[in-house]
């Protein structure tokens, strides 16, 4: 498979990803059913308690709570592996790799051929980093999979967010789509055209040449999305409509995450 | 102090063109044009593509400026200068709504719901207004089913209603449309004329521009024609479409080949008519 091979399928993964974001953030589950600005509150809390823990198995208790919070929203785990667990095995894995040989302390074993000690500190420090990041992403994730993308950028008003960052993100989230398919029609057009495999000199001159194109499309189409807005009065202030009712079931996820994190910080501190 | 535009008698002119002249860097776009719009009436812009038709739309919505001539919207000059004033900007975009031919640009927010209530938010209105009037407006234009959804969910028809409907929500004097039924499949494009039909006899100013000359006597009862970025020609639909040289001249109409029922096969310059 060349490279305009893997960017197309690239772009239609992340196509798909997002629509089948959207299809299970309407699904009848737990958290489906929480007003999004409980969530995001409650949620980020949680990720707080994790990350200030300084006892392991706390911090496996809120993962715990957040399995099963999943389990409830109708989050498949082989979607949480897909997407959550395995990067961070891999990414943070490989971050804290060197820890149990750099962190000093007490040696627990050696490298075979080597003989470099490895310190039970940094096997500690290690395990925890993995913990924390884990438990704080599968959290993330299980907001963002159980609530539309456009209502978790209006929640995230209850945090304080400025109006004028939550409209940006939200024409942005917008305007990502229209020029993933624009990106998707210049390659495939470019695919329909080609015979024969790509030097990789000539990939990349392609490469360049199609993100210089669609940034020239970018600033033309948001030059022309600033006219479509001043035609309808917008002088240089937003404003924006939330339509969020708390209900009698919100307070009491609400009052729920707020149990949780008081616990996790107090046994966890 | 909140400005107001002046009331008009019908014999006044809703838009001034004078002598207006614009370019967009080394192109002419507008060259010296000159027409006048009454209230209440339905215009058509005709014109082949690149003839200056949207840009003149732009210009009379205050999108931009001509760099000669004069543009005055109720009797009061439309100028960047003017814009700029709170009160002049917030009551010329309550009475004049643009509707872009390409509904991507118009559809900025998340939501359809957002879309629609942008317009009513930016001028303030009470978010109880707002919603009453956002909600109906759905209804109307028949895309309730919509309003959670974002525009990239959209097919074209629809993007086209929630356009309107995000104009249409003001309830503005003037509407101007930049083919509006382009790129719409003839179910969706019927729909659309329907709805300008409708508006015929009623208090609104409707100014369409469009090439496609099958619309022109349901949507319009002026037209002018435009060439080069100058009008060349203004009428009644009737009087402009009966003119097969100016047609042809001004690229609406061209010499294809077809076939008639006898089996001949020639080609010549017509317009394809329908009798009832």
């Amino acid at each position: 498979m060349n490279f305009l091979e893997r960017t197309l399928e690239g772009f239609l993964n992340a196509m798909e990803h997002a629509l089948s974001a959207e299809a299970l953030a309407k699904a009848p589950g737990l958290l489906q059913r929480i007003d999004p600005r409980v969530k995001v509150a409650g949620i980020l809390t949680l990720i707080v308690a994790a990350a200030a823990a300084h006892r392991l198995w706390v911090i496996a208790a809120v993962f715990g709570i957040a399995l099963l919070l999943g389990v409830a929203s109708r989050v498949s785990p082989l979607l949480l592996a897909k997407r959550v667990w395995i990067p961070v095995l891999l990414f943070t894995g490989v971050i804290v790799l060197p820890a149990p040989l750099v962190v000093p302390g007490r040696a627990i074993a050696r490298l075979p051929g080597l003989g470099w000690p490895l310190s039970a500190q940094g096997l500690a420090s290690a395990e925890y980093l993995v913990a924390r990041v884990m438990t704080a992403a599968t959290l993330s994730v299980l907001m963002i999979v159980s609530t539309p993308w456009t209502r978790v950028m209006k929640a995230l008003r209850v945090l304080r967010v400025p109006m004028v960052v939550v409209v940006i993100l939200g024409m942005a989230y917008r305007y990502i789509f229209l020029l993933l398919e624009s990106s998707r029609d210049m390659l495939e057009s470019r695919r329909s055209r080609m015979v024969g495999a790509l030097k990789g000199s000539d990939q990349r001159r392609i490469a360049a040449a199609s993100a210089g194109v669609l940034i020239a499309k970018t600033l033309q189409l948001s030059g022309d999305v600033y006219s479509a807005m001043l035609a309808r009065g917008f002088a240089g202030e937003v404003a924006m409509l939330e339509d969020f009712h708390a209900a009698a079931r919100d307070w009491l996820a609400l009052a729920g995450f707020a149990s949780v994190a008081a616990a996790a910080f107090y046994f966890g501190l | 102090m909140n400005f107001e535009f002046p009331i008009l008698n019908p014999t006044a002119s809703v838009f001034q063109v004078r002598e207006v002249t614009f370019r967009y860097h080394q192109v002419t776009a507008l060259d010296g044009l000159s027409l006048s719009v009454r209230p209440g009436t339905r215009v058509a812009l005709m014109g082949a593509n690149g003839s200056g038709k949207s840009t003149l739309l732009r210009l009379l919505d205050g999108l931009a400026f001509p760099e000669s001539g004069a543009i005055d919207f109720c009797g009061e000059p439309l100028t960047e200068e003017r814009l700029q004033n709170s009160q002049f900007a917030h009551s010329f975009r309550r009475r004049v709504g643009l509707v872009f031919q390409n509904p991507d640009i118009q559809l900025f927010c998340p939501t359809v719901f957002d879309e629609v209530a942008f317009g009513p938010l930016q001028l303030h209105w009470p978010k109880e207004k707002v919603r009453a009037a956002v909600e109906n407006m759905l209804e109307v234009m028949r895309v309730a089913h919509l309003r959670d959804r974002s525009p990239h969910h959209l097919s074209t028809g629809e993007k086209k209603r929630v356009t309107l409907a995000s104009v249409l929500v003001l309830d503005p004097e003037v509407l101007l449309l930049d083919e509006p039924t382009a790129a719409l499949d003839p179910r969706s494009a019927s729909q659309m004329i329907d709805f300008l039909i409708g508006l015929h006899g009623g208090p609104k100013t409707v100014i369409t521009t469009t090439h496609d000359l099958d619309i022109v006597e349901d949507v319009a009862d002026e037209c002018f024609v435009f060439q080069s970025g100058r009008v060349v020609a203004s009428g009644t639909p009737m009087e402009i479409l009966s003119q097969a040289p100016l047609l042809e001249r001004t690229n609406l109409i061209h010499a294809h080949r077809h076939i008639h029922s006898t089996g001949e096969t020639h080609s010549h310059p017509h317009l394809h008519g329908h009798k009832h």
